[in-house]
């Protein structure tokens, strides 16, 4: 199977969303290739007519009836916000200054 | 302080019969609990937190419901459900109205539950009183618990070895008598393992016996909760509380949940008789390299025991085994990685301001994680990631399925399955910490029972050098009753042994101020 190199490592924690030091990449490319290579045993088995398993349980399409409950209240939603202004979280903006319409 | 070292020793079933006879008080035990943690967690760290007021209130509540039943009479008290008053710690990972709960994370240091977990409105209503939470891997990912942002947790047997993992609190706070009771959970062999490595009951349930309702998520195709304790009838009593269906969570079951403790025989005899007869296999791909010896040889002493008592020993082939840990390490970190985009610094938890939205992400993220959660973010990404996808996680489910034929066709022939929990006895801390496949090999016996969403046990089976060994029992799905009914044969033929009579030996170095600090280590990191 494949072989990360230090720029696919840095692309997937990327992807992942996770700010890693260079020490951190270094580190992990060589345990995620150590890893890959307990999984290429997977490759010798034939598994062109297996269906794949999702779940286990044999339960499929639960629906429940189309009626309001409770759920959170705002001031709970948030009050694990790290910063707040009125009802509302912060966030950063999204889009700076040049991309505004002129 | 000796009567209250005898109260914390008895077990659950124990406390309820002597909280309805007026023997002692909620609020007694309580006391009693709470006092050998406050004495012992220094050198344990089996605990993240404690709910002193909440759990005082709890055990007042019930010690008022125990007064009016009396008052009312032997019909009323006998009513009362079996935990009213009994002390039951919960995974850090159970969120709670209110209380902490970190997953054991950095990245929820701080965050308060802003509801009820399922498990833990069902314990509430049954009475239970919940001194705390307890100490785990960092979102349930390891076999050691010392991938905890809050430091490791020591096993009670020999305070510089891991008392296994991810509910290493859960077990080590159980096998010091900390609580009668515990709530674990199990994705890979979470409840299994640590039970397994302190000497002491666990069970993790076929997959959607118990709700997943406010359980902070790892993979949540396998992840499932519950009991550890200190013999089965206890587990029985609290996996009861536990199940059943929640509309919440549309993978928990619809179908009925028996009385498990009370379908449990009452006399030894009666349970040491249940196991005549009963077809049992044994799997040779169970006994793998790597094993020690002293570990296989409890295993194989305790197939001949139950063989002797009358069990008919079937040799089962479950030819895919070998397949199972590239499996699931691939679909847990897979489904890890989805569940935790959850962790962006915006709406809760750890939060790192950045400069911008990406930066922000990029910043919390790599503080917040540490080192096993970022390397099975990286691995499930990756396997998810465009143009692996097939290569990795489609290819892995299709490997789930012939790891759950393996065990179909074996249970056409057999009703459960014996074998060992863990290839090894408790490790020293830091044995494996360096090498993450080490680590992983940890749980090669319990990951293909998780892979096919079986029920599983782990058992105590005795000793290999001073330390404890698990037995593990493997059910079919929903068959819960019939691997309890096993576990408390087990007890029964082996009531007289010699093992049974040992404790931890490292209990007494708990309350010695010379013990190594692990409490310390965490406020250091």
């Amino acid at each position: 199977m494949a072989t990360l190199s230090r720029t696919d490592v840095a692309h997937v924690a990327h992807l992942a969303r996770l700010g890693l030091t260079d020490v951190e990449l270094t580190r992990l490319e060589g345990e995620l290739n150590h890893i890959l290579d307990q999984y290429a045993v997977l490759a010798s088995l034939p598994t062109d007519a297996i269906p794949p398993t999702a779940q286990v349980i044999e339960l499929q399409n639960i629906l429940r009836p189309d009626v309001v409950t409770p759920s959170l209240s705002q001031a709970d939603a948030l009050a694990n916000a790290p910063e707040r202004q009125g009802e509302y979280v912060v966030v950063p903006a999204i889009m700076s200054d040049a991309d505004a319409p002129a | 302080m000796t009567a209250d070292r005898t109260l914390t020793r008895l077990h659950a079933h124990a406390m309820a019969v002597a909280l309805r006879r007026g023997d002692t008080s909620a609020t007694e035990l309580l006391d009693a609990h709470e006092a050998l943690i406050a004495s012992q967690d220094r050198a344990l760290n089996a605990w993240v937190s404690g709910d002193p007021a909440g759990a005082r209130a709890s055990a007042q509540a019930a010690d008022a419901c125990f007064a009016a039943a009396r008052a009312e009479g032997p019909e009323a008290l006998a009513a009362l459900p079996p935990l009213l008053g009994v002390p039951v710690a919960l995974k850090d990972l159970v969120v709670t109205r209110g209380r902490p709960s970190t997953a054991g994370s950095a990245i929820l240091r701080g965050f308060i539950g802003p509801y009820d977990a399922h498990i833990a409105e069902r314990l509430d209503a049954a009475g239970a009183v919940i001194p705390g939470k307890t100490n785990m891997d960092e979102f349930a990912m390891g076999s050691s618990t010392e991938h905890s942002a809050y430091g490791p947790t020591a096993n009670p047997w020999d305070l510089s070895r891991v008392p296994g993992g991810s509910s290493g609190g859960s077990a080590a706070a159980v096998a010091a008598f900390h609580v009668p009771l515990a709530i674990g959970t199990d994705t890979g062999g979470s409840i299994r393992q640590p039970a397994a490595l302190t000497g002491i009951t666990g069970i993790k349930p076929t997959y959607g016996r118990v709700s997943r309702y406010g359980i902070i998520a790892f993979a949540s195709s396998l992840d499932q909760v519950g009991p550890l304790g200190r013999d089965v009838r206890d587990v029985a009593m609290l996996l009861s509380a536990v199940s059943g269906r929640d509309d919440r969570d549309s993978t928990s079951s619809p179908l009925p949940v028996p009385d498990f403790a009370a379908a449990l025989p009452t006399s030894d005899d009666e349970a040491a008789a249940s196991v005549r007869g009963m077809r049992l296999g044994l799997p040779r791909q169970y006994f793998v390299a790597g094993m020690e010896p002293g570990v296989e040889a409890r295993v194989r002493e305790a197939v001949a025991t139950l063989a002797a008592a009358g069990a008919e020993i079937v040799d089962v082939d479950l030819p895919h085994t070998d397949y199972a840990l590239a499996t699931y390490y691939i679909i847990a970190p897979a489904e890890a990685s989805a569940n935790l985009a959850r962790y962006d610094g915006i709406r809760f938890g750890h939060s790192v301001r950045g400069g911008n939205v990406l930066a922000n992400y990029l910043a919390t993220r790599d503080q917040g994680f540490g080192p096993e959660v970022k390397r099975r973010i990286m691995l499930g990404t990756y396997a998810l990631s465009a143009g692996y996808y097939d290569a990795y996680y489609l290819k892995a489910q299709k490997v789930r399925t012939l790891i759950k034929g393996d065990f179909d066709a074996a249970f056409t022939r057999v009703d459960a399955i014996v074998a060992p929990v863990s290839p090894t006895v408790a490790f020293p801390l830091g044995a494996r910490m360096d090498d993450p496949v080490a680590m992983y090999l940890s749980d090669t016996c319990t990951l293909p029972v998780s892979v096919a969403g079986l029920p599983g046990m782990s058992v105590p089976c005795g000793l290999s050098e001073g330390l404890p060994v698990g037995l593990q029992l493997i059910g079919k799905p929903w068959d819960e009753v019939r691997l309890l009914r096993l576990g408390r044969a087990w007890e029964a033929i082996t009531a007289g042994a010699a093992w049974r009579t040992q404790e931890p030996t490292d209990l007494a170095r708990l309350d010695d101020p010379a013990a190594p600090d692990r409490k310390g280590a965490a406020r250091a990191s």
